[in-house]
């Protein structure tokens, strides 16, 4: 196989818009995330991180623009949850990733059971997968957590350890965490984070979206700065230091108000 | 000890075995209160015969349930796949009318429930409201088909279909029991071990989890809601084959008791998990409650009073050994049957072992 130049990205967006009705929410976003990169994806409420998530893992196409996903142009006509998930992109919400009522081992399967043809679930195949994935992804042990406990008995790092896992154990090239910290204690935080580095560590790339500054640059290879739907910085972790970042943020922000008071 | 406390554990997690309790003791209570019925075997044969059309409407409305969704269309369809069907057989007076009624009436069961649910996911009518309005509408519709009049079919007494579905096995057993049993066992598949009902229930604990998760909500809720209707006329065929006549008002009073029979067997409300055991013997207590307290000589004017009082108690009892307390529950039973110092004791090496 010839190397052409977007193989070297998990990921890469050309002039992406999206209109939601007049409202544009994106506006010529092109970015890219490397194989084995982490991507910090940072932006103020409503600045388009959550739109740019579900446009590549297919909840809904862009109104234009491209997506190449390992160098595969995205036809957006046939993309989906599904067709995302078969490109070997995972993603993570900090709240809409679980069944709260349902058991693990649904939860690890959910949208792609192992059935047999006439659609009948292999409930003991399903069982016994997951819980693999939780012995040796995730490190559940002795916690009195089974592949038959709910979700709603599970702590917040947990069910997102759930989340993670299940990402990684379906191979994900790509798994994308948005917020997927909020309202966790700094424990809990410190947990995934941790799946974070599994993530590095296992080779594949991962585009994490927080509102925590400091996680985002401990955690992230690259910045990407979104703004009122607009990449407005990209920025590698060598060539800028925490309070560099932190300044640029605030700046860009005073630099819009003064802009605006003018 | 430790076998005590995981039996009792086990016991609270098999499927509707409170409910099916219940069923238990109500019988036992009628049994006190009117021996002379309730020692008998003919009135658990026609509880077997009246019960199973409002089983088969609850069945379906367990789905509708636990995807959390509602259809109050039901009775309409069951009054529309009579109709169907004795049309068929009135018209056309043949052994293959009854057959071509027979599919017909389900074709029909499906095509208003595939146009609720293509309103609900399509258009984002709520259910409740897209449900009523097609309870009035194809209710309308049988009535004014029908010319306000009922179809009388006896002809199809003795025929093949007539036994099949409403015979009495060894000249007892009304056979539309076994339906109800078959359709029950076959949707506690559907629910439990297949990846619609799978989609079925995170679709009613979340839809928005579900779809990021890769289920189509909006089809799979038109699929819910057609096969709702296939049901619902399914228990239409049972009722009007039953009794041998088609009347313009059949299945109007199933609503409440269909519904009732869901939620005393334990459906929440909520959505997101629901049980085809709960429901099957909530119809079964729900069917004989009334003629219970009729039989126990209880004046006519308590019947709905005590009907309610069961209905109430049983969902509270739902509530207090469901999700949670159960553990609960097995603990202080434990501590019932041996002192405090002693099951603490016990506990050690049980944790032990479990390393
Ligand atoms: N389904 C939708 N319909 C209409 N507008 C939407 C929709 N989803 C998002 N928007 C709008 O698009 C803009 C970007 O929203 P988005 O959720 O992507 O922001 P975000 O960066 O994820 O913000 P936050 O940090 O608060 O999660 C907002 O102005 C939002 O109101
Ligand atoms: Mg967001």
């Amino acid at each position: 196989m010839t190397e052409n130049l977007a193989e070297q990205y998990a990921l890469r967006m050309v002039n992406i818009e999206k209109y939601f009705g007049r409202v544009c929410a994106l506006r010529n976003i092109s970015l890219e995330v490397g194989r084995n990169e982490i991507v910090g994806l940072i932006g103020d409420n409503g600045a388009g991180k959550s739109t740019v998530v579900k446009i590549l893992s297919g909840v809904f196409p862009p109104t234009s623009g491209e997506l190449y996903v390992a160098g595969r142009k995205v036809d957006f006509n046939a993309y989906s949850v599904k067709r995302a998930h078969e490109y070997g992109i995972e993603t993570v919400y900090q709240d809409k990733s679980l069944g709260e009522k349902q058991v693990l081992w649904r939860n690890f399967f959910i949208g792609r059971q192992v059935t047999n043809q006439l659609g009948f679930i292999d409930v003991r195949k399903e069982r016994e997968i997951a819980n693999e994935i939780m012995l040796n992804m995730i490190g559940f042990r002795g916690r009195g957590i089974t592949v038959d406990s709910k979700v709603s008995k599970l702590s917040g790092g947990e069910r997102q350890g759930i989340a993670i896992g299940r990402a990684m154990y379906f191979e994900a090239e790509l798994i994308v965490l948005d917020e997927p910290t909020v309202a966790l204690s700094l424990k809990e935080v410190g947990k995934v984070l941790n799946f974070v580095r599994q993530i590095k560590a296992g080779g594949k790339a991962c585009i994490y979206i927080s509102h925590n500054i400091q996680d985002v640059y401990e955690i992230a290879d690259r910045f990407i700065i979104l703004d009122r739907g607009e990449v407005v910085g990209n920025l590698l972790k060598g060539d800028i230091t925490r309070e560099d970042l932190d300044t640029f943020l605030l700046d860009y922000a005073h630099g819009l108000q003064d802009k605006e008071e003018a | 000890m430790r076998r005590a406390r995981t039996i009792v554990t086990f016991l609270g997690r098999i499927e509707g075995l409170p409910i099916a309790l219940v069923l238990v003791a109500l019988y036992i209570v009628f049994i006190l209160t009117a021996p002379r019925v309730f020692l008998g075997y003919r009135i658990y044969m026609s509880f077997l015969q009246t019960v199973p059309p409002v089983l088969v409407c609850a069945l379906g409305l367990t789905f509708v349930i636990t995807a959390g969704e509602i259809d109050l269309s039901f009775p309409a369809i069951v009054a529309a796949s009579g109709f169907v069907f004795a049309w068929m057989f009135k018209t056309f007076d043949a052994p293959w009318a009854i057959w071509i009624g027979f599919v017909l009436a389900l074709a029909v069961g499906a095509l208003i429930g595939y146009i609720n649910g293509w309103l609900i996911a399509k258009i984002g009518v709520p259910s409740i409201m897209a449900t009523l309005a097609a309870q009035f509408f194809w209710y309308g519709v049988t009535i004014l088909l029908a010319g306000g009049l009922q179809l009388d079919i006896s002809g199809i007494r003795g025929s093949i279909p007539h036994s099949l579905f409403v015979g009495r096995l060894f000249d007892v057993v009304p056979v539309q029991a076994l339906w109800g049993l078959a359709l029950a066992a076959f949707l506690w598949f559907i629910l439990n071990r297949h990846a619609f009902g799978e989609a079925i229930l995170f679709i009613g604990d979340n839809p928005e989890v579900a779809r990021v998760m890769g289920v189509n909500v909006e089809a799979t809720r038109i699929k819910l809601f057609t096969m709702n209707g296939v049901i619902a006329a399914f228990a239409g065929l049972l009722l009007t084959m039953e009794i041998n006549v088609f009347f313009p008002t059949q299945g109007q009073g199933f609503l409440l008791p269909a519904l009732a029979s869901v939620f005393i067997g334990g459906t929440s409300i909520a959505g997101g998990q629901g049980t085809i055991v709960g429901t099957f013997f909530g119809a079964y207590i729900i069917g004989s409650l009334e003629a219970g307290v009729v039989a126990s000589r209880i004046s006519g004017y308590w019947v709905q009073l005590v009907q309610g009082v069961v209905m109430a108690a049983v969902v509270i009892l739902n509530i207090v050994i469901g999700e949670g307390r159960v553990a609960r529950l097995s603990d202080r039973i434990r501590h019932w049957i041996m002192p405090a110092r002693l099951s603490s004791a016990a506990e050690l090496p049980r944790t032990d072992a479990q390393r």
